[in-house]
């Protein structure tokens, strides 16, 4: 009886072979491949997209994160020399990175030049704008939950008449970002589950239209592993392609939204230009492909494959 | 070689296929399974195979019991065995040469000498210029051949054939008998099962035949 010398080169020769007649079968059949091709992709380029727009409107969002200050208006009757004491005391706070003093008289200026009423100030017999500290709180103190007692403790303190929070509804856009990231993990982790099937069902079909090949290669004593590797292979070519498919379809989305989003950022004078992630999916999105492809095709032949018995 | 002792094989419904067969083919030996149809011949050659297992008794093939072989070393088991099958069996997707060279390629032989026993195994068949086609290009004759080709291509100690010249014509059943007398005259056992006894009759190899599942005679 002969042994198969088992020679490793010999071996990935093989696995290329096997492999490259996988894809050979695909490309007889076209159509179907396609179709095949063309679902998986769109069903990885859903989350990948959702993904996409997340991270701009995350990425937008941090442009404001100088945005989130505290303004302290202080107490009429709070001398300057408290005031700037205040200021570097609550600097030592932990969860305060930085502070700024504005005397009366800076904000009655900076009023005078913003509003153009100088004339009419001048009229007035004093100043009625009161001195402020702005604060700054620590980027990771940025929770509600921890604004809020920062807001409560500064409010507090004697000489503060009024503590306000601005952009809070900064805060709540990025707990919107939150629940939504979760929404597209969920959305993916689903879509992820549907193309497992769809692989899974198409590898099912392959199965069962090559069954009476799958005997004969039985009976010749070919080894269940032997059988499954061009099923294997036929997920993982679904898997990768399906990848490529997607991000060609994202890619293909986004530039038609980018010149609407170039001019509305225009409009409001801004910098913004959308991230289009490109390199790292064109890893990623294949690479998810290839991993669910050859998932779905194992589960599938496990399934399957042992019931095709000669007779 | 191939040893029966006591051999039953009962199916599901109560009927028995095989019942208390016992025979021997020797080493070396070339020998002729005949019978009516549904007489048990083709059973007895899926017990061969390892395709299906006694009900009761055991069989002996190349000093393996198969009674007690584990599922898992089925495919080496039949590694050893070259079958030739009455419709051939081929992969009509594939050509010639890769029908052939498929026993090899589930070995694991490497790329060379596989091209160099395929070669070898067609031109013992006559088929050396047709290993670029496809099998439906062939015709039925030159199609078991091709079956043949596959069957001895990685030199089995033992080769079986259920009815191989089933569907030829009588001078094209002759040659392919002889092809398989030339295989067995180089030491490979040959145990053929065929209803075709006009032709075997002529031949000097002894014959084992069946009646409902029994050895009804050996000559």
């Amino acid at each position: 009886m002969n042994f198969p010398k088992l020679n490793l080169a010999n071996y990935l020769l093989r696995h290329l072979q096997v492999m490259l007649f996988s894809l050979g079968q695909l490309w007889r059949q076209p159509l179907s491949s396609m179709m095949t091709i063309i679902v998986i992709g769109i069903a990885l380029a859903l989350p990948a997209g959702l993904y996409v727009l997340l991270d701009n409107v995350k990425q937008v969002s941090d442009q404001w994160d100088d945005a989130t200050q505290i303004s302290l208006f202080l107490q009429q009757d709070v001398s300057p020399e408290r005031a700037t004491k205040l200021t570097s005391q609550l600097k030592q706070w932990p969860q305060i990175t930085n502070t700024h003093y504005q005397s009366s008289n800076q904000s009655l200026e900076e009023f005078r030049q913003l509003s153009g009423l100088g004339t009419l100030l001048d009229s007035l017999p004093s100043n009625p704008l009161p001195a402020i500290i702005i604060i700054q709180p620590n980027e990771n103190d940025l929770r509600p939950d921890a604004i809020g007692s920062l807001l409560a403790r500064v409010e507090a303190l004697p000489e503060v008449e009024q503590a306000q929070l601005d952009m809070e509804w900064l805060l709540r856009l990025r707990s919107i970002n939150k629940t939504v990231e979760r929404g597209i993990s969920i959305l993916g982790l689903l879509l992820s589950l549907s193309v497992l099937l769809i692989i899974g069902n198409t590898i099912r079909l392959a199965i069962l239209s090559r069954q009476s090949e799958i005997r004969v290669i039985k009976l010749v004593g070919a080894t269940n592993a032997f059988v499954r590797r061009p099923f294997l292979y036929t997920g993982f070519w679904y898997g990768i392609l399906g990848g490529l498919m997607a991000w060609l379809t994202l890619t293909l989305s986004l530039s038609l939204i980018n010149s609407p989003v170039n001019e509305l950022a225009k409009l409001y004078s801004s910098q913004f230009t959308l991230h289009w992630l490109s390199a790292l999916l064109l890893v990623l999105l294949p690479a998810t492909g290839l991993v669910l492809g050859v998932l779905g095709a194992w589960i599938s032949v496990g399934r399957h494959l042992s019931s095709i018995e000669p007779s | 070689m191939i040893f029966f002792t006591d051999v039953y094989k009962r199916y599901s419904n109560r009927f028995e296929a095989l019942s208390g067969l016992s025979f021997h083919i020797n080493k070396g030996e070339m020998a002729f399974l005949t019978g009516h149809s549904g007489a048990g011949k083709s059973t007895l050659l899926k017990l061969i195979a390892l395709i299906e297992r006694s009900s009761h008794g055991q069989v002996l093939v190349n000093n393996q019991n198969l009674t007690r072989l584990p599922k898992r070393k089925i495919p080496y088991y039949r590694r050893q065995i070259g079958i030739v099958f009455q419709d051939h069996n081929l992969l009509h997707d594939r050509t010639v040469f890769d029908n052939v060279a498929l026993p090899l390629i589930i070995a694991g032989e490497n790329h060379r000498e596989i091209g160099r026993r395929v070669r070898a195994s067609l031109d013992k068949v006559g088929l050396l210029g047709k290993e670029r086609s496809l099998p439906i290009a062939l015709s039925g004759g030159e199609q078991q051949r091709v079956g043949i080709a596959r069957a001895v291509v990685n030199r089995p100690p033992i080769l079986l054939a259920d009815e191989p010249t089933g569907n030829l014509d009588p001078e094209l059943s002759r040659d392919i008998m002889s092809l398989f007398e030339q295989f067995n005259q180089v030491g490979t056992t040959v145990f053929i099962a065929t209803h075709d006894l006009d032709l075997i009759n002529t031949l000097p190899h002894r014959q084992i035949t069946l009646d409902s599942g029994r050895l009804a005679e050996q000559r």
